[in-house]
């Protein structure tokens, strides 16, 4: 056997036993380096004589492209084994949960008022606040509730040493923003609201919503068609039935009680609905024309309604929350079910 | 009001059911608070007679009775088995075999009674208690019959028990529909019927004994009308068809007179009083009280009187609470022989309120201040007069009707435009329909004009008193004609785009940042507890209440905190150890200028800083952590700038608390709390919060496009030695002020101080990034800004390179 067949084997063989890329690099440097052993071969090509030189040249070379071959092709197994078993390594479970930061959420009542916004802004009203701490003028007198009217005595107002009150409705809303803008006015005005009641079904503080229309040709049949398609976009529920009842209420006339269908038994009777099918949602009518005068609106020139009702009320129904006491407990595994 | 169905069956002719009036009522506008039958549906329960009495053979507390049933009905005697203590030819109601007693637990099966033994001895029914019956108030033992009850009838006849009691709950406007006639008329309108109004005979006159009345409180009393009825048999009974009617309406029979004054009051509407008149001395006069006059009332209590208290005295003193409640001393008693009847009229918006200054709310008082018709008082005294002589007998003495005032009875008259009603209900209604329909509610229609196309004249009848307005008439006509005729529109709505401001911040994005940060948003209530408004609020004059639901409830909030904090810390006691809340709404504060209510944004948190997880670590949260999220909803109001600087807000820990100032302004502030109000408040971990002002935060810049530079960035990291009270904001101030525009962003990224730093320095490792619009910088004219920038820190700060 020649030396470079010997050599071809022994580097077959070494190549074969190669493990690393950086054993394969040190095989390379031996064979084909600049002081490799073929590398060695061919200056020793010189000592040969002159007509030999050729033709061994040509088998060194022969030699040492299969040598670099066979480097190159264990380079490829053992890169690809390198990877593999990085891939291997690199596995995790990927079931677990990814890292992030947990998200908080809204109130339901934040997200029910903003529900009511939403819907009410499509048909152009815009949204107005008022202050908490009212004064005697803008929660009754400007609503037509004169002192010692029996009205009165069914808000439970809270009062301070001062004569001002803590807003028992969201109404004197209405009665500031018609003595700041001219009609036309389409408007809403959710907010806190108090009453000196508490119980099962009462909080001291509870959240409405007012609405008020203004314009020269608003008629009760415009305060039903607005209101049963808030209904209806509200519960997400095409046939909604409402129905109105006459009421009365000193800053309306006509006045009238809504009944939205019970949406928790489609109006067959619950407990919700107390067996009757009905659920009272709201208040409202025409504008009482005492109230367009204390605020300097022609009342022969304009119309309007307005309306009022509760945003616990609804959140509730929305979201089966059967107390209201738990709406303003803030139980973090509650308000964590808004999310 | 509650009042028997059967009761106004007899005044109007209602050829429909029980649902089908409530359903009128209520879509009329009269609510109803409850239908509740008389008794339970029970059947077959008879007047029975109890002829022999035998101790049962083997039980000590049961008896062997021996009932007659009356003729006809089964055998002869029943045998009956009872625990209940009877008597000889006592009357009882007795369940026959077959009978079905409901239970009134609705969940359990009626009882059937069957023939059966007990304990060995037969029983061929069952005495039967109130309770078991489901009538009146229940109590122990059997319901009593009356003597004169026929033996073997069915006690739904004997007693009209196929009857419900309305619950009626007229709105306040409506004082007409507080009677039986008044809610007669009411459904005589909306259901079309026939109303049968009894005729009421003027007494005739049997002596001529009068008593005078002077008014001298002419603006609170128009009308008063009174009369002597004489020689009364006041221990008369009063019969049971008046005590049933009473009792259904939720009255107890107190004797004959107060009785029938009480079934005047809900069969017409007025309310009276019966005097004695032996105690009476001189004269009614009808006064203002004299302050801290004393009145013994009917209930037992003695209030003692404003001046503005109107009431019936004597020539001696005050007998009584003018349509409040009449006095002790006058009172009718069973020795009472001669009595002086009352039916008056005061004026509702002058008495308003009156009754509740002394705690009471009466029937008489609830009527009177919504209004009785001021036509009324002498037919009720006629009415009155009849019912009493009729039982008690006796001698009826002329009346004395004077009259205060001339307009009582001058009735307003409404001009009403027929186009009124398509103006406000957005229909047309004919006018023959208007007619009709006001016609009926009383009222008095003279067409305007030739005809009625414009519209009317109208007078309403007087019981109708809230009727004033073409709009009131709108609503009647309205109500009548029935809302749900009244169609739906949706109308076409004038498009308006509403203004929304880029450069406002909303609360919205403001709520979404923290939502997004983990926070859970809550509501609180706005009323706090004085001591934890104290420690959180220290220096602010609380804002209190006059009639708290109690003293947890009694301050108006100066902080949010004052409601997050006990929530985060009742959550924290219910094993919740991590929690993050914030809140929006007004706090409320005391100025110089008076209240002010600001819209503010709070939030507190506590715990870990991660929720429990596989890859979270467990660190606490810490200052950091705060102010990051303050930073967050800082960085939203992008127009404006803002400075951290040392709070000294006496709730917070000193060295861990910042105000956040803008623009010279305090907007918020934020820290850890106190360790002090940490431990007053009883808190068991560590809080940190902040508390920021809606409105001082609300600028948000327009952003505006600048080029971007093509030429490389340098990056030059400087590590800075100050002394450890050097806050980073005064370094980043200097940065600021060199106003060097090649300097495009400056950060820290390390602050170190321990091994290889003296301990009363630390080092602060500053990243300052160059670059220029125009072309690459050159390497000297960076070493130039470094150099200006660290000769003016340590001018500044003291600053040396380490």
């Amino acid at each position: 056997m020649d030396k470079l067949t010997e050599l071809m084997q022994q580097a077959h063989a070494s190549l074969d036993a190669a493990t690393g890329l950086v054993e394969l690099d040190e095989i390379r440097v031996h064979y084909l380096g600049k002081k490799g052993l073929i590398t060695d071969q061919l200056k020793q090509l010189g000592q040969l004589p002159a007509d030999e030189r050729r033709e061994a040249g040509q088998e060194i070379n022969k030699v040492k492209q299969s040598i670099a071959l066979l480097i190159n092709e264990r380079k490829e197994v053992l890169e690809k084994d390198a990877l593999n078993e990085r891939l291997q390594n690199e596995s995790i479970d990927i079931t677990l949960p990814g890292r992030q930061m947990e998200a908080g959420s809204l109130h339901p009542v934040t997200r029910t008022a903003k529900r009511i916004e939403e819907i009410f802004m499509q048909l152009g009203f815009a949204v107005e606040v008022g202050p908490e701490i009212e004064d005697d003028y803008h929660n009754f007198t400007a609503l037509n509730i004169p002192d010692h009217h029996p009205s009165r005595a069914s808000h439970d107002t809270f009062y301070f040493d001062d004569g001002t009150l803590l807003r028992t409705h969201t109404s004197p809303v209405q009665i500031r923003t018609m003595e700041n803008k001219e009609p036309p006015l389409r408007i809403i005005a959710p907010g806190r609201v108090y009453r000196c009641d508490s119980d099962v079904t009462h909080s001291p503080m509870f959240h409405q919503v007012e609405g008020l229309m203004v314009d020269k040709d608003v008629t009760f049949s415009d305060l039903k068609g607005i209101l049963e398609a808030f209904f209806k976009a509200f519960f997400e529920v095409e046939d909604l039935p409402t129905r109105f009842r006459p009421h009365y209420f000193p800053f309306t006339e006509p006045s009238a009680e809504t009944d939205i269908q019970c949406v928790l038994c489609s109006g067959k009777g619950c407990r919700v609905c107390g067996n009757t099918g009905w659920i009272e949602v709201m208040g409202c009518g025409m504008v009482n024309p005492e109230v367009f005068r204390h605020v300097g609106i022609d009342p022969e020139e304009y119309t309007g309604f307005a309306f009022g009702f509760g945003i616990d009320r609804l959140a509730m129904l929305r979201y089966g929350i059967d107390d209201l006491r738990k709406l303003f407990d803030n139980d973090v595994r509650f308000l964590k079910q808004f999310a | 009001m509650k009042v028997s169905e059967n009761w106004l069956r007899e005044w109007v002719e209602l050829d429909a059911t029980t649902e089908e009036i409530a359903h009128q009522l209520i879509m009329s506008g009269t609510e109803l608070d409850g239908i509740d039958p008389v008794a339970s549906a029970f059947t077959d329960v008879r007047v029975g007679q109890i002829k022999r009495i035998e101790q049962h053979p083997d039980a000590d507390r049961l008896r062997v009775c021996q009932v007659d049933i009356g003729a006809g009905i089964g055998e002869e005697l029943l045998q009956i088995v009872t625990n209940a203590s009877v008597e000889l030819e006592q009357k009882v109601p007795v369940a026959m075999i077959g009978a079905i007693l409901p239970s009134t637990n609705p969940e359990e099966k009626p009882l059937k009674i069957k023939k059966g033994k007990l304990r060995g001895v037969l029983s061929q029914g069952m005495f039967c208690g109130s309770e078991t019956l489901g009538m009146g108030e229940g109590g122990e033992g059997l319901l009593p019959i009356p003597a004169e009850a026929e033996l073997g009838k069915n006690l739904r006849e004997i007693f009209d028990l196929d009857d419900v009691i309305l619950d009626l709950d007229a709105t306040p406007n409506r004082a007409d529909l507080l009677s039986v006639a008044g809610v007669s008329r009411e459904l005589g309108v909306i259901m079309q019927a026939p109303v049968k109004v009894p005729e009421i005979q003027n007494a005739v006159i049997d002596h001529d004994q009068t008593f005078p009345v002077q008014i001298t409180a002419d603006d609170l009393c128009q009308r008063y009308t009174g009369r002597i009825i004489k020689d009364l048999d006041v221990k008369a009974k009063t019969p049971a068809w008046i005590i049933d009617k009473l009792l259904r309406s939720g009255i107890r029979s107190l004797g004959p007179v107060v009785d029938v004054t009480n079934y005047v009051m809900l069969e017409l509407g007025q309310p009276m009083h019966g005097f004695d008149f032996d105690k009476l001395s001189g004269g009614i006069n009808v006064r203002r009280a004299v302050e801290g006059e004393k009145q013994a009332l009917l209930n037992g209590t003695t209030a003692s009187l404003k001046a503005d208290t109107l009431v019936i005295a004597d020539d001696v003193q005050a007998q009584g609470l003018a349509g409040i409640m009449g006095g002790e001393d006058s009172s009718v008693t069973d020795d009472t022989k001669n009595i002086y009847l009352e039916s008056a009229y005061f004026v509702p918006e002058k008495i308003m309120g009156k009754a509740r200054q002394y705690g009471l709310h009466t029937d008489s008082s609830h009527r009177f201040e919504r209004g009785v018709s001021p036509d009324l008082q002498v037919n009720a005294l006629e009415r009155a007069t009849q019912l009493i002589t009729d039982i008690c007998g006796g001698k009826v003495g002329p009346i004395t009707d004077v009259i205060a005032n001339d307009d009582l009875q001058k009735q307003g008259q409404i001009h009403f435009e027929a186009r009124r009603i398509k103006r406000h209900l957005g229909i047309e209604v004919e006018n023959k329909r208007v007619e009709d329909i006001l016609t009926r509610l009383g009222c008095e229609l003279t067409p305007l004009g030739n005809s009625n196309e414009n519209g009317w004249t109208v007078k309403p009848p007087i019981f109708r008193f809230d009727l004033a307005t073409p709009e009131d008439l709108v609503e009647e006509v309205a109500r009548i004609y029935g809302y749900d005729n009244i169609p739906a529109r949706l109308r076409p709505m004038e498009p308006r785009i509403a203004r929304k401001e880029e450069t406002l911040v909303t609360d919205d994005e403001l709520r979404n940042v923290l939502v997004s940060r983990g926070y859970q948003e809550s509501i609180t209530y706005s009323f706090v507890p004085s001591q934890v408004e104290a420690l959180l609020s220290p220096s602010q004059e609380q804002i209190k209440l006059s009639n708290p639901i109690s003293e947890e409830l009694s301050i108006m909030r100066g902080t949010l905190w004052s409601g997050l904090i006990p929530a985060l810390d009742k959550n924290v006691k219910r094993q919740q150890s991590r929690v993050r809340f914030f809140e929006t709404g007004l706090s409320f504060i005391k100025t110089d200028e008076g209240l002010i209510q600001r819209k503010k944004i709070a939030g507190v948190i506590t715990g870990t800083l991660h929720s429990e997880k596989w890859n979270s670590t467990s660190e606490l949260v810490d200052f950091f952590d705060i102010k990051g999220d303050v930073e967050a909803l800082l960085s939203i109001a992008s127009e404006q700038s803002f400075e951290f600087v040392v709070s000294d807000h006496p709730s917070l820990h000193p060295g861990q608390s910042a105000n956040i100032v803008s623009d010279g302004k305090v907007v918020g502030v934020c820290g850890a709390l106190h360790p002090a109000t940490e431990k007053s408040l009883d808190l068991d971990q560590q809080v940190f919060v902040f508390e920021l002002d809606v409105d001082l935060i609300s600028q948000k810049k327009l952003p505006e496009y600048t080029k971007l530079s093509p030429y490389p960035s340098i990056r030059r990291d400087l590590a800075l030695v100050v002394k450890r009270e050097v806050n980073y904001s005064e370094i980043n101030h200097v940065l600021k002020s060199l106003s060097i525009s090649d300097l495009v962003e400056s950060f820290v990224f390390d602050v170190y101080s321990g091994v290889n730093v003296d301990s009363e320095q630390k080092s602060i490792a500053l990243g300052l990034i160059f670059q220029d619009f125009s072309r690459t910088l050159e390497e000297q004219e960076i070493s130039a800004h470094v150099e200006k920038i660290m000769t003016a820190l340590e001018k500044e700060t003291g600053a040396v390179l380490r």
